[in-house]
């Protein structure tokens, strides 16, 4: 028994019991559900072995809903414990845990898949490719982050969360302070997904650079590949930094060393400034691809193509460079001096400059267009004004002497949510519902969508908005409670109406999925949205090999051009289509991944090392391992294309005699 | 397959090409990692606590045996890539073999160097210092040991196929690998050794 005690939640309370059953019962149900219909060999064949970018991009998009339904039940949980003074909800523990796991599931496991869903999908589409360039390894980084995430997520059932927030902070993360399992498995199941998320940048940018369509120079590229681009370069530079920062953690809780402790000459500050020498490029990595959607979704709805499309590029690398030099303004009041300080407040500032430059040029781009205020567009033109108050208030928070006042309270809260809300989630609820159709072949509803909309936007500005108010009342992050004397407490009900608003927007944004499956008309058409760049030139849902001839392009809106200046985007004959193998590699080595990962975080040092063998083992098998690919006959293709053009023109004949296509 | 013979073998097809320059990006991305260490070496340098410093226990002539055998591997690699260039199997083997030799007597060196370490009482423990150099030597030294597995896994297969495009691609990547580790042993000779000895 004293063997399994360790797998023990040290701090229980009702509500984990509740999941553990929570997830037997779910669990069960899947495994059921798959035997009853005889489900196990088609998810093997089309989903665990695939290598397609497309369904991969899939896989990452509903691991990242599900993920955001996760988060999202943690932030409902702090906010209610808020909503009153004195509360009683959660004890401070517990609080401790769930503020932690929201952070990281949010941007870790939420925000991180749900670009790299977008990545995947379609970039290869915009650029013309079969598919990413190493779509072997592209599967095995989908694995990477599938492991890391379950890992994260098994720990609070078994052996305690983490709890020592989502920057985990040393020496309070460290095992004198934390003693549980639970900043193990925030070291290693994060080392794990970010070996993943390195592996796609080199994945992206090797595709970008090497596989564009003839014609497509670097400055004729849509700018959502553009976006992903910059995104990739910051991940090669940032992550490596990231990974180490882990490694020297880990080493800290299971070998005790003495990087980031406070004796034997340990430094708990240098885990602080490698945190966000990663931190900080992390965020522009989840904005810039998100700048990307936004700038698809305003020229298509404005009918108007990107106004200034250079200085759009310029901006984007000013910013990522600029990324990498204002980490220290994280922690300016922890002693670096005037000069450091004032030096960082400068780099800081000085990013509102490219980013307001973007948000003119959308301004601009909207400018005398026909706007049509679709669902994509509606969260594009939100937006605006919400991300520029996050914005401003970032200038605030620069300001190093002004930021002595700011530290550590609700308006830093405020802050951040303000900019990853309106600017991340925003944008992948845009790109979700834009590329819906790009995906399945058919919409979905916009009237629910537009309800999602409101009560998201609602719902975020009485959420958040309190906070800057309270914050400046010196209201502090990251404590569980506060006396009714304080005050904070209207205001801190009204946030939690916020999120309780929010939450219901999240809700109606899935039952929309379910009810655009049911109700939606199929046949939608390659182009339901009159939309611009050249991802729309195939076919919806798109088939396998993406195009049937491999597109010429001449401009950054090459699909615009084909409609409507003539511009020939197919020429010469279908010829046969070389395609990857799909395998089952990938997946065993993200589950091989698991159990090493698992064995790490409880020093189970046999396991360890027999999963160690067992990665290594498969890759020695791929070296050996002789794969070509396959062919794609000319007949093949021509048969799946003449389906979609049938089906083309029903939908032609239907929308001209008045049908439902409406 | 399509093979374009005007490239040398190991850029003649796109996935070729794409494995080059994929692994150019990945070599980036280990820049960063080592600088990493760096970094946190420098800063952990004179932070030794109770423990030993870096001049105490350092030892110039295993250091300079290690570098030597390194910098004679990254030699002995570079006539192997010339002898695929030129299609002579047999003296690829031999050169490719000759590193694969030179990388297991670097190993025992530095394997050999630790237990020096560890009998000074520089133990991963002892102190920041430690910690720091001993992680930037692990992942260097973790490093060469991946690359000698994965140099054995090529060599059996230039043996097994010969010279062609795949093992061709391979083996010049893994080139670019090793040269790689030597660069890195450099940096790690001249700003930690040298300058702890000075």
């Amino acid at each position: 028994m004293e063997f399994f005690e360790r797998f023990a939640v040290p701090n229980p309370n009702p509500a984990i019991y509740a999941s553990m059953v929570a997830i037997v019962v779910v669990s069960l149900a899947i495994i059921i559900g798959l035997t009853y219909f005889k489900k196990w060999g088609y998810l093997w064949r089309e989903w665990l072995t695939t290598v397609d970018h497309k369904k991969i991009g899939m896989m990452y998009l509903i691991s990242a809903l599900l993920m955001l339904f996760r988060g999202g039940v943690d932030a409902l949980m702090l906010r209610a414990q808020l909503s009153m003074p004195d509360n009683k909800l959660l004890d401070p523990q517990h609080y401790n845990e769930v503020f932690s796991t929201h952070g990281i599931v949010m941007i870790i496991f939420m925000a991180m898949p749900f670009i790299f869903a977008f990545m995947n999908l379609i970039v290869p589409l915009q650029i013309g490719a079969r598919d990413v360039a190493f779509p072997r390894l592209n599967a095995i980084s989908f694995w990477l982050f599938a492991a890391g995430a379950m890992l994260f997520n098994i720990s609070f059932v078994i052996g305690g969360s983490p709890d020592a927030g989502w920057t985990s902070y040393f020496p309070l993360a460290g095992t004198e302070f934390s003693e549980s399992v639970g900043t193990n498995y925030y070291m290693i199941a994060i080392q794990i997904s970010g070996i993943g998320s390195l592996m796609t940048g080199i994945n992206m940018i090797t595709t970008i650079l090497k596989m564009r369509a003839p014609g497509m120079t670097l400055m004729k590229m849509p700018m959502f590949t553009w976006a992903s681009f910059m995104a990739c370069v910051i991940i090669i530079f940032a992550f490596p930094v990231l990974t180490i920062a882990l490694l020297m953690g880990t080493t800290d809780r299971l070998f005790a060393t003495n990087f980031f402790t406070t004796t034997n000459g340990g430094m708990d500050m240098l885990w602080a400034n490698f945190f966000w020498v990663w931190g900080h490029p992390e965020v522009y990595i989840l904005i810039l691809p998100a700048f990307g959607i936004y700038s698809e979704v305003i020229s298509t709805f404005s009918g108007r193509n990107l106004y200034g499309y250079k200085s759009m590029v310029g901006s984007m690398v000013i910013i990522s460079l600029l990324s990498f030099l204002v980490w220290t303004h994280h922690f300016f009041t922890m002693g670096q001096g005037a000069l450091t300080n004032s030096i960082f407040s400068i780099s800081t500032m000085a990013i509102a400059v490219p980013t307001g430059v973007k948000i003119f040029n959308w301004l601009l781009t909207m400018w005398k267009g026909k706007i049509r205020f679709t669902v994509p567009m509606l969260y594009s033109v939100g937006f605006i004004p919400l991300f520029t108050i996050g914005g401003v208030t970032g200038v605030m928070l620069a300001m190093s002497a002004a930021d002595y006042q700011y530290h550590n309270t609700m308006f830093l809260v405020a802050h951040f949510h303000n900019t990853i809300i309106p600017g991340v989630v925003f944008a992948m609820l845009a790109g979700l519902t834009y590329y819906w159709p790009k995906m399945f072949g058919f919409m979905l509803n916009e009237r629910i969508g537009k309800w999602g909309f409101w009560f998201l936007s609602i719902g975020f500005v009485l959420a958040f908005f309190p906070m800057y108010i309270t914050g400046l009342n010196g209201q502090a992050r990251r404590m569980y409670t506060y006396s009714e004397a304080t005050g904070f407490g209207p205001l801190n009900f009204v946030a939690f109406i916020g999120a309780g608003l929010m939450a219901i927007a999240f809700c109606l944004i899935v039952y929309n999925i379910f009810y655009s499956i049911k109700h939606s008309p199929r046949n939608v058409g390659d182009d339901p949205w009159n939309a611009r760049s050249l991802e729309w030139a195939t076919h919806n849902p798109v088939p396998e090999y993406n195009f049937a001839r491999t597109p010429h392009v001449a401009s950054s809106e090459a699909f615009w051009d084909a409609k409507k200046h003539g511009h020939e985007l197919f020429k010469g004959e279908i010829e046969e289509i070389h395609m990857p193998n799909y395998s089952g590699v990938p997946f065993i080595m993200g589950v091989i991944f698991f159990i090493c990962g698992f064995s790490f975080v409880f020093s189970l040092w046999i396991p360890a090392i027999v999963s160690l063998i067992g990665i290594f083992a498969c890759m020695v098998l791929r070296s050996f391992e002789k794969d070509d690919g396959r062919l794609i006959s000319v007949e093949e293709i021509k048969a799946t294309e003449s389906k979609f053009e049938s089906a083309e023109e029903i939908k032609t004949a239907v929308s001209t005699y008045g049908g439902a296509n409406s | 397959m399509k093979i374009d013979h005007t490239q040398p073998l190991e850029y003649s097809t796109q996935q070729n090409q794409l494995n080059i320059f994929g692994f150019w990006i990945f070599l980036g991305a280990e820049i960063m990692l080592f600088a990493t260490l760096f970094t946190a070496y420098f800063i952990m340098e004179n932070r030794t606590g109770n423990g030993p410093t870096g001049p105490e226990i350092f030892e110039i002539g295993p250091v300079l045996f290690e570098t030597f055998i390194l910098l004679t591997s990254s030699f002995t690699i570079g006539l192997a890539v010339h002898a695929m260039r030129i299609g002579r199997k047999k003296a690829m083997l031999a050169f490719l073999g000759v590193t694969l030799l030179l990388g297991v007597a670097f190993l025992s060196a530095e394997i050999n160097e630790f237990v020096h370490y560890y009998h000074v009482g520089a133990t991963y423990q002892t102190s920041g210092f430690t910690a720091a150099l001993l992680t930037t030597l692990g992942t260097h030294g973790g490093h060469v040991t991946l690359g000698f597995f994965w140099g054995v896994c090529i060599l059996i297969q230039v043996m097994k196929d010969g010279i062609n495009a795949r093992t061709a691609n391979k083996s010049f990547i893994f080139s670019l690998y090793w040269h790689f580790l030597d660069v890195v042993w450099i940096f790690i000779f001249s700003f930690i050794y040298l300058k702890g000895l000075m």
